[in-house]
């Protein structure tokens, strides 16, 4: 998504910056990442570790990863419930500091349920599709880049999984022939075994 | 045992986590005392985020009830689709941070001698007080309406007994009947409240009673997600048909004025009676008791603050939060109450370390469960007026669920709604 999407993003941080021009004069920023933080918690929990059932973990979420979501959802070219009408509160800088305060935070799995019966094909299913660039399951590493998903509230990745499907959420060449094959030998039942896969992974 | 790739992850991960806990962001050298009125949302947070910030501080609740209902999700326990107890909470996790809880009703606040006093004899001296006394309902308004008349005519605008009268009502009721909400004027606690309780009134009628009727008698010629309301109306429940489970008559004309408790018969200010097996009458409200009685209220019955510190702008060292504070643009929903809360515990701790409390972000979000895998939300983002004039939404930013939105998109809703319960309810008084 990163690379094929860049000059999008950039067109649309140009957008809101001459947008945000008047608001910076009669707005006071300024505002510290633990001060900014702090008011997701009422969605994605304390320190962004959600207790459930749908609402995404951000507590532990790779910097990265948090910076391209975000504009990603304030630019629209992400499909958002809500979280596009939130991220256009924010600057760009206003995300870079809330990205390095929730990298700095414990990522804490999601105790949820799970059909045990499906995690053995989830995890033969991830090692052949997914593991390549999703290493263990998106578990946070040292100085790498990794998206969650193991320990992720399986609801937020059911919606995420339709969205890329259905083009409402940019998707890698890679990851989209991926995809495409899995889908194709596998079907739907393959999906709900990756995703009981990464619900084990408590 | 040969330790494979996603077990030594799994324990460098857990070794970086263990090593983030705790030291940053703590503020050593802020002492002192702080008293909190009010164990609600606003107060919850308020206390906790204080011990999370500066644990050295010492912060007492003052709180008549041992355990809390919240008011959010309660229009699912009137609808039936929750039991009243999955809306209970205890203290036990603010104690296990360290805040102290007091129950006792609190009667006067002494700015001067800096001191709570409660009903039961007791003071609390304090450094710096936070007032969260949500809302004081004013059943003289409505000729007719009492708190003994409240135990007929439930309000059901503080959880708990009062929304278990209203549920046991509506299961009473035989099918055919006809249920009132009378919605009260602005401001008031939860702006979509009295809506998203006729849509769960409705939906129980649609599925329990079908021939039943729930009629809104509003003070208010127009409301919070109208258009979105309205529009789920007429999917699910007929709304604008003659057959319509939902009607809507909007003020000033169709205002309650008078209720009759003995002839279950409400009266409009146009002089309509209306008479049904259920009345709820959810009446005009302003700040609560001891803002009233503490000299923290102004005219209007409401608490001005400052924007930075929700210091109260006519009782120096007390702040006010929640409902009961005049928050510029920000509305009266359990979501503002908790970011309320935090940025008044990040002032307090910053007062009390004689420090200048820093810049301040708010945010508002707030389901409304229309019925059936259908919600939908309002959010905003907030700042501070650079010249401390007012809180205001950032432009371009917050809003309304579209009204083009798809149907899996207003089920997604549903579960980000429940998300937001169990999250709020997580960070508040866990």
């Amino acid at each position: 998504m990163k690379r094929r999407t860049k000059l999008a993003l950039y067109a649309s941080i140009l957008l809101f910056s001459t947008l945000n021009t008047a608001q910076a004069e009669t707005l006071l920023s300024g505002a510290d990442a633990r001060t900014l933080a702090m008011t997701c918690a009422g969605c994605h929990g304390t320190d962004g570790a959600s207790v459930g059932p749908a609402s995404p973990t951000i507590g532990g979420m790779y910097r990265g990863y948090f910076i391209e979501i975000m504009e990603g959802f304030r630019s629209g070219e992400i499909y958002s419930t809500v979280m596009g009408r939130i991220a256009r509160g924010y600057t760009d800088d206003e995300i870079e500091l809330m990205a390095d305060y929730f990298m700095s935070k414990p990522f804490v799995p999601a105790q949820q349920s799970y059909d045990r019966n499906l995690v053995p094909v989830g995890a033969r299913l991830h090692d052949r599709y997914c593991e390549r660039c999703h290493a263990d399951g998106g578990i946070p590493l040292e100085d790498e880049e990794y998206f969650i998903l193991a320990g992720q509230w399986t609801p937020y990745l059911e919606y995420a999984m339709e969205d890329f499907l259905a083009d409402r959420r940019p998707i890698e060449r890679r990851m989209k022939q991926e995809l495409d094959r899995l889908m194709r030998r596998e079907g739907p039942d393959g999906l709900q075994a990756i995703f009981a896969f990464y619900g084990s992974l408590q | 045992m040969k330790m494979n790739r996603r077990d030594f992850v799994k324990a460098a991960g857990a070794a970086s986590a263990a090593g983030l806990i705790g030291l940053p962001g703590l503020t050593f050298g802020a002492n002192g005392k702080v008293v909190v009125v009010g164990g609600g949302t606003g107060g919850a947070t308020a206390a906790g985020y204080i011990k999370r910030l500066a644990p050295s501080i010492d912060v007492t609740v003052i709180e008549p009830n041992r355990e809390y209902y919240t008011c959010y999700m309660s229009n699912e326990v009137i609808g039936g689709d929750r039991a009243l107890d999955t809306i209970r909470v205890s203290y036990d996790g603010l104690r296990a941070r360290g805040v102290q809880f007091v129950h006792d009703m609190a009667t006067g606040i002494d700015p001067d001698k800096r001191v709570v006093k409660t009903a039961g004899g007791q003071e609390f001296p304090y450094d710096r007080c936070i007032v969260a006394p949500g809302i004081e309902l004013l059943h003289d308004k409505i000729e007719g309406y009492s708190e003994a008349a409240s135990e007929i005519m439930p309000h059901a605008w503080k959880a708990g007994e009062q929304t278990r009268l209203l549920r046991a009502q509506l299961e009473a009721m035989d099918d055919g009947g006809v249920a009132i909400i009378s919605a009260p004027p602005n401001p008031y606690r939860c702006p979509p409240g009295p809506y998203e309780r006729a849509s769960q009134i409705a939906h129980y009628f649609k599925h329990h009673k079908p021939k039943s009727k729930i009629i809104i008698l509003d003070a208010k010629p127009a409301f919070s997600k109208q258009a979105l309301f309205t529009q789920g109306w007429e999917r699910l429940y007929g709304f604008g048909t003659a057959n319509a489970l939902l009607e809507w008559r909007p003020g000033p004309d169709d205002a309650v004025t008078r209720v009759d408790t003995d002839e279950m018969l409400v009266e409009t200010d146009f002089g309509d009676q209306v008479k049904a097996q259920v009345i709820n009458i959810i009446p005009p409200q302003r700040a609560g008791r001891i803002a009233q009685v503490s000299g923290l209220a102004d005219d209007s019955g409401w608490c001005p603050i400052d924007f930075r510190t929700f210091e109260s702008r006519l009782q120096p060292g007390i702040h006010v939060i929640g409902d009961a504070c005049i928050a510029g643009e920000m509305p009266k929903s359990a979501y503002s109450a908790n970011s309320q809360g935090k940025v008044a515990a990040a002032a307090v701790v910053a007062l009390l370390a004689g420090q200048a409390p820093g810049v301040p972000s708010y945010v508002n979000t707030c389901y409304s469960i229309v019925g059936q895998d259908y919600g939908i939300s309002v959010a905003g983002v907030y700042k501070l007026a650079a010249d401390g004039s007012t809180i205001a939404s950032v432009p371009d930013s917050g809003g309304l669920t579209p009204m083009d939105a798809p149907d899996w998109a207003l089920a997604r809703e549903v579960q980000y709604a429940y998300s937001w319960y169990d999250n709020i309810v997580h960070d508040t008084f866990g």
